[in-house]
């Protein structure tokens, strides 16, 4: 039987008093992918932001499990410790942090172990060279100047360095260029493995042309309304949103 | 769950903090008086012309309003300041000459070690005098004076004549007569036409005694084409009373010269400080003031940068930091008098646990100077609701063709950018210190290496639960 890495189950949850997810199930077999798609709104990134036990965010109802272990009493950089890893819609510019500096420091609370300083620069060299980064990027502030597309690379950068359980992109391809869609995407593909999982929020199929999707979950007003294979995908491309409702 | 309150540590002091016994030779008595300027200028074996001036600064220091803008002074009482204080200690350039509690205090401040790895040359002040002074025989052979200001003024006397007070006048404002009424001690360089001084030269003040005055003067030359680095290093123990710093810093900058003159000021939190510094740079010269501002009860300190040749630039890179009881008001005032001058003015500035912090500076452009440039920037970081930032920059633009930014941004530790590191497995604690670390990251990599440890305890952050 395949091994559960994420059980979500009744969930609700807000902010600032206002509820937006209303009793949502999921369930991420390890070495799935699953694909959220919905309009604008619907609560995916809130849904994200709240695995991931962004303060902001209150749980009113349901758990979270991540191998099996209630989420709940664990904040931000324990989830992250314990394999989480969200790739973020708009990345945060951080003035005076470098990449390098920033990644080191995150491998070592997340591996509790000091990081060998010329293997790791090299391990991140190669990276870069992956996903076609500039290595000067290296040394610059974290996302500070970068461009859109250059901040999500960024962000597959530190998935791929850091090595989750469970990889979460909240819209990772949106307003790149084809090109960069797919370095994006055969990063994600790097990624991936039996071992580990992706929870991928998009509006594009395009980075998933390259990866085999197990579930399709539709969003909508905070509620799971659909889960299918990957033929779904076809389907709201095709008609929307809307008529799901007729349904 | 028991919910800790998150802080950020003040600037770990203790260093700075201890206090040695108080026995000077000679202590003026409190208060200004023209007898007292007479007694000091007698101590001192003052030329004549240097006590005319002092009388005539009294004269202008007693006609002069205190400032009608900035933090209130009303703590400042001058009847209760003692002017000078002579240490029980000669000038020597051998440390083991030094009476052993002053040593002990330049050692613990790390005077000594710097000397033997990362300077050319180091002054020592204690209270009102000038200790310990020393500088390399290279740059003695290759004509390089570097000297306490009462040596110059007898050994160089026409050029401290030329020169001293008259790029800062003692008219200019209150605590400028004051200074020229009291000074005492302060460094003098003079590096010649085309020599670099390649190591810095570095000049600690020191005020250990309870309720006094420092007020040393530091008059630098450097020639055409030369080019020096200046350090100045300054911090007293904290008593109870009111103690008065108001130095007075004179730099001229050449044709083609370049200086650069980095301050850590680490004054007690009874400190006033009310100092004055000034450069004059000439065509093709360059002035870079870095500026690391940490102590004292209340700072006004405006460096200020006069460009008065063509292609003359001002640097200007200043931190400041503000906890309980400190209201900074620093800034940079850069004249732009001739064509094609530029200055770059960059500060960051953090307050917390009710500290205040002024940025009030000003950029003036001249009839003459067209196509000058300027760029301002400045930043500043509350860590919490009860501090204060202020920014209060002044252009003041008189020619045509000229380019002009300013750039000021006040905020708080953003949540969204500790949720992003904290998501990639960094704890809420060090999240915070790496952007507080990362906000003055581009001003302290600026500062003098010695200096590192002011630096390191500014972000010695602990945190625990949320900010506030």
């Amino acid at each position: 039987m395949a091994e559960k890495l994420l059980e979500i189950s009744g969930l609700r949850a807000g902010i600032e008093g206002k509820e937006i997810l209303k009793g949502l199930d999921i369930c991420v077999n390890k070495g799935e992918v699953h694909v959220i798609l919905g309009p604008n709104g619907s609560g995916k990134s809130t849904l994200m932001n709240v695995i991931m036990g962004h303060p902001k965010y209150e749980v009113s109802a349901g758990s979270i499990l991540f191998e099996a272990e209630d989420l709940a009493p664990f904040k931000t950089f324990e989830r992250a410790r314990k394999g989480l890893f969200l790739s973020f819609q708009n990345p945060e510019e951080i003035p005076g942090i470098t990449v390098e500096n920033m990644l080191r420091t995150a491998k070592q609370a997340a591996s509790g172990q000091p990081v060998k300083i010329m293997a790791f620069k090299k391990e991140l060299k190669k990276k870069m060279e992956m996903l076609r980064m500039d290595p000067a990027y290296a040394a610059r502030y974290m996302n500070v100047g970068f461009s859109g597309g250059e901040k999500k690379r960024n962000e597959i950068l530190q998935l791929l360095l850091l090595n989750p359980k469970l990889a979460m992109l909240d819209e990772t391809d949106s307003g790149l260029d084809i090109d960069a869609v797919q370095i994006v995407s055969a990063g994600v593909k790097e990624f991936h493995t039996e071992e580990n999982s992706c929870l991928i929020i998009t509006h594009n199929t395009k980075i998933l042309e390259q990866l085999s999707v197990d579930q399709v979950h539709i969003l909508m007003g905070g509620r799971i309304i659909q889960t299918g294979g990957a033929s779904l995908i076809e389907e709201i491309n095709a008609k929307g949103f809307t008529h799901l409702l007729d349904v | 769950m028991e919910k800790k309150k998150t802080f950020v540590e003040d600037i770990e002091r203790s260093l700075y903090d201890i206090k040695n016994e108080d026995r000077p030779l000679y202590r003026s008595d409190t208060g200004l008086t023209a007898q007292i300027i007479r007694d000091i200028s007698r101590e001192k074996n003052d030329p004549v012309w240097m006590q005319e001036f002092r009388l005539q600064s009294l004269e202008t220091y007693s006609q002069l309003p205190l400032p009608a803008w900035g933090p209130s002074l009303a703590e400042l009482d001058m009847d209760k300041i003692v002017t000078y204080v002579k240490p029980d200690a000669k000038l020597t350039g051998d440390w083991t000459e030094v009476p052993a509690d002053i040593k002990e205090t330049f050692d613990r401040l790390g005077i000594a070690e710097a000397e033997k790895d990362s300077l050319a040359g180091v002054g020592a002040q204690y209270d009102s005098e000038v200790v310990y002074h020393s500088i390399k025989q290279e740059l003695v052979a290759q004509g390089v004076i570097y000297t306490d200001m009462e040596s110059a003024l007898r050994e160089h006397e026409d050029i401290v004549k030329e020169y001293f007070m008259k790029l800062v006048p003692p008219k200019d404002h209150k605590f400028v007569a004051l200074h020229g009424a009291v000074w005492s001690g302060g460094s003098f360089v003079y590096v010649p036409e085309g020599v670099h001084v390649d190591i810095p030269l570095q000049s600690y003040f020191r005020l250990n005694s309870p309720g006094a005055g420092q007020f040393e003067h530091t008059l630098i030359i450097v020639e055409k084409n030369a080019s020096l680095h200046f350090i100045e290093g300054c911090s007293a123990p904290k008593y109870n009373v009111t103690n008065l710093h108001a130095g007075c810093v004179e730099l001229y900058v050449k044709e083609g010269a370049r200086l650069r003159y980095s301050t850590i000021e680490n004054w007690s939190r009874n400190m006033m400080n009310l100092n004055t510094k000034r450069a004059l740079v000439e065509k093709d010269g360059i002035i870079e003031w870095v500026s690391g501002s940490f102590g004292s009860h209340i700072s006004m300190l405006y460096p200020c940068s006069v460009l008065v040749g063509e292609n003359a630039k001002a640097e200007f890179t200043g931190v400041t930091f503000a906890s309980s009881g400190q209201t900074l008001d620093t800034g940079a005032i850069v004249v732009h008098a001739a064509p094609h001058t530029s200055s770059n003015i960059s500060t960051r500035s953090i307050s917390k646990d009710g500290g205040v912090v002024v940025y009030r500076g000003a950029v003036k452009v001249t009839n003459e100077a067209h196509h000058a440039k300027s760029s301002v920037n400045c930043e500043s970081l509350m860590l919490d609701d009860h501090s204060r930032s202020d920014t209060l920059p002044v252009i003041d633009v008189m020619a045509d063709e000229v380019d002009i930014g300013h750039e000021a941004k006040i905020g708080r530790i953003s949540e969204e950018a500790v949720f992003y590191l904290m998501s990639r497995g960094i704890s809420e604690e060090e999240a915070k210190a790496m952007i507080v670390r990362g906000f003055v990251e581009p001003i302290a990599k600026e500062l003098p290496l010695e200096y590192a440890v002011e630096m390191n305890n500014l972000v010695n952050i602990e945190l625990e639960g949320t900010m506030g």
